[in-house]
C-alpha cells in the first residue's frame, strides 16, 4: 500500500468559501478547519451543504472565491487538473450509497485502485485486498456483486475501496444512514479503529448527533451557511440556539 | 412581453440550447477520442461491451431482417408481376436492404435496445454516484465507462447491419422463390448482377459506422450529463432514443446524397 503525498493525516483549512449551486447560494463566505489525524464530524440539518462541503474538499466541485488548503500549501480551489489528479491519489471517499461498481464483484471493486495506479501482481494485489477486507470486518464477499450486500457491508466495501491505497485523507459522507442502531455501533468501531490503525485524517457528514459525539474529536455545524466549529464538547456547551436545538434531544435523553 | 415576441424569445433560448448542446457534445467526443488513444487498452471493457451490444443483439436484428426481408419479398413480387418482371426480385430486395434498409433499420433497432440501455446504465452511474466514485479514484470516467461503450457501437453496427441484409435477401428468397414461385436461380443470378461490392456494400458498411460513431455517441453524451435523479436516468433514456433515430435518419439522407448510394 502506498500514500502519495507524504505521510500522516492531512490538515484542511477551509477560508472564505462561496458557492453556489444554481440560483441557491449554498455557502456564503464559509470557513472552517480540520485537524490532521483526527475525526472530525460536519453536522447539519438537511440541505445546509454537508455533502456539497465534502465534494468540495474532495475536489469534485470548484468553488466560485475562498481557499481549500490541503497541508497550509496545496489550494484545491486554484489548483490544476493534474495536481487535482495526484491530490484524490491522497484521497479516499466513502459515499452515502457506497458508490460501488455494480456490474464489478467486491473484490474487483477494491482492486481497481491497486490495479489502475500500482504496479502490483495479481498475488500482491489480491493480498492487499484480503487485508483491507480483515480490516473492515468483511468475510467472503469476493465474489458478491454490490447488489447482494447488506446496507452495512455495503458501506464496509465502500470503507474498504477508500482505504485501499492507504489514503491521508479520508471522506465518509453519511456513513450512518440508513443503518440500524447496532450496524451504527460497528460502523462507528470500525472507524474509530481506521483512524488508530491508519492514522488518516477523517472528515465525516453526519446528522446523527449521538454517533456525532460519541466519535468526534472536532465537531463543525454548518447553520445558514457558517460554521460553528470545536471540540465535541465546547459545541455540546454552546450557546447559539441553532446548536443548542441541534442537542436538544441528545441532552433530554442523557441522564 | 406580447405573445408573438414571447413566442421568438423562446425560440431564441431553445435555439441557444441547441447550440450549446451541439458545442458540449463536440468537446465530449474530442475527449471520448482522446480516451480512445490512452494507455491502458481497457480489451476487458471493451469485450464485456461488444457482447452487451453486439451478441445481446443478434436475435432482434436476425428476427427483423428476416422479417423486412419478407416483407419486401411480398411486396416487390407483387409490383414486379404486373410487369412481368419478378425474375427481378433479387435486385428489388437486395438494393433496398443493402443500400437503405439494412444500415438505417439495424441502427435504429440497435438505438432502441443497446443505445437505450447504455445512456440508462451511465445515467444511472450518475445518479448512484459511480462516475464521482471513478474520479475520486483518479480514473476518467470517460477512459473506463464511455470509450469502451463507444468502441463496441462501432465494431457491432457495421457487423449487425451486414447480418441483418444477409438474412433479409434469406427471407426474400423464402417468400420469393419457396412461396411464390420465383425461379431461385433467376433471384440468385439478378442480386449478383445488381450489387456492385464497391458501389453497394462498401458504402453501406461506411453508412453502419458512422451511424455506430453517431449512436455511441449520443447515447453516452445524454448518460453522461443526465441530472442526477431518477427522473434523469428517464430523459436521458428517451431522448437518446428520439435524438439518435432522427439523427441517423437526417444524417443518412446526407450520406445517401454524398455517395450516391
Amino acid at each position: 500500500m502506498d500514500r502519495p503525498l507524504g505521510e500522516g493525516g492531512a490538515d484542511v483549512a477551509v477560508e472564505a468559501l462561496r458557492f453556489r449551486r444554481g440560483a441557491r447560494r449554498i455557502f456564503d463566505g464559509l470557513s472552517c478547519r480540520f485537524p490532521a489525524g483526527r475525526i472530525s464530524v460536519v453536522l447539519g440539518g438537511s440541505g445546509s451543504g454537508k455533502s456539497t462541503l465534502l465534494r468540495l474538499i474532495a475536489s469534485l466541485e470548484r468553488p466560485e472565491s475562498g481557499a481549500i488548503r490541503v497541508d497550509g500549501e496545496l489550494d484545491l480551489a486554484r489548483a490544476t487538473a493534474d495536481t487535482l489528479r495526484d491530490y484524490r491519489r491522497s484521497v479516499g471517499m466513502m459515499f452515502q450509497g457506497g458508490a460501488l461498481l455494480n456490474s464489478s464483484t467486491v473484490f474487483e471493486n477494491v482492486a481497481l485502485p491497486l490495479r489502475e495506479h500500482t504496479g502490483q501482481t495479481e498475488p500482491e494485489i489480491r493480498e492487499t485486498v484480503h487485508r483491507i477486507f480483515e480490516a473492515v470486518d468483511l468475510e467472503d464477499v469476493d465474489d458478491l456483486l454490490p447488489g447482494q450486500l447488506s446496507g452495512g457491508m455495503t458501506k464496509r466495501a465502500a470503507l474498504a475501496r477508500a482505504l485501499v491505497r492507504r489514503p491521508r485523507l479520508l471522506l465518509c459522507d453519511e456513513p450512518f444512514s440508513g443503518l440500524d442502531p447496532a450496524t451504527v455501533r460497528r460502523v462507528e468501531e470500525l472507524l474509530r479503529a481506521v483512524n488508530r490503525r491508519f492514522a488518516v485524517t477523517m472528515i465525516l457528514t453526519s446528522h446523527h448527533v449521538e454517533s456525532t459525539l460519541r466519535l468526534a474529536d472536532h465537531v463543525v455545524v454548518l447553520v445558514d451557511g457558517r460554521a460553528i466549529e470545536g471540540a465535541s464538547e465546547e459545541i455540546r456547551a454552546c450557546a447559539e440556539p441553532q446548536v443548542r436545538e441541534f442537542f436538544a434531544d441528545v441532552a433530554e435523553a442523557s441522564p | 412581453m406580447s405573445a408573438p415576441l414571447d413566442g421568438v424569445a423562446r425560440l431564441g433560448a431553445r435555439t441557444l440550447r441547441f447550440v450549446e448542446e451541439t458545442g458540449e457534445m463536440a468537446r465530449f467526443a474530442v475527449q471520448v477520442g482522446a480516451a480512445l488513444l490512452r494507455r491502458p487498452v481497457r480489451l476487458r471493457r471493451c469485450l464485456d461491451e461488444l457482447y452487451d451490444v453486439g451478441v445481446l443483439s443478434l436475435a432482434i436484428i436476425g428476427v427483423s431482417g428476416l422479417a423486412v426481408g419478407m416483407v419486401l419479398g411480398l411486396q416487390g413480387y407483387n409490383t414486379l408481376v404486373r410487369f412481368g418482371a419478378e425474375e427481378s426480385l433479387g435486385t428489388v430486395v437486395g438494393l433496398s436492404l443493402i443500400r437503405e434498409l439494412g444500415p438505417v433499420l439495424s441502427a435504429l433497432l440497435v438505438t432502441g435496445r443497446a443505445a437505450s440501455a447504455a445512456a440508462a446504465e451511465i445515467a444511472s452511474m450518475v445518479v448512484t454516484e459511480q462516475l464521482d466514485g471513478l474520479r475520486m479514484m483518479s480514473v476518467d470516467p470517460v477512459h473506463y465507462v464511455v470509450a469502451p461503450k463507444v468502441v463496441a457501437f462501432v465494431v457491432s453496427m457495421p457487423l449487425l447491419s451486414a447480418l441483418f441484409s444477409v438474412l433479409g435477401l434469406l427471407g426474400g428468397y423464402l417468400v420469393g422463390v419457396m412461396f411464390l414461385g420465383v425461379d431461385g436461380g433467376g433471384y440468385v443470378s439478378s442480386l449478383e448482377g445488381s450489387i456492385d461490392v464497391f458501389e453497394d456494400v462498401v458504402p453501406s458498411l461506411v453508412k453502419s459506422l458512422v451511424f455506430g460513431v453517431l449512436v455511441a455517441l449520443i447515447a453516452t453524451f445524454r448518460g453522461f450529463h443526465a441530472a442526477p435523479h431518477s427522473a434523469g436516468v428517464a430523459a436521458a433514456t428517451t431522448s437518446t432514443v428520439v435524438v439518435a433515430s432522427v439523427t441517423t435518419l437526417i444524417v443518412d439522407y446526407f450520406l445517401t446524397a454524398l455517395m450516391g448510394v
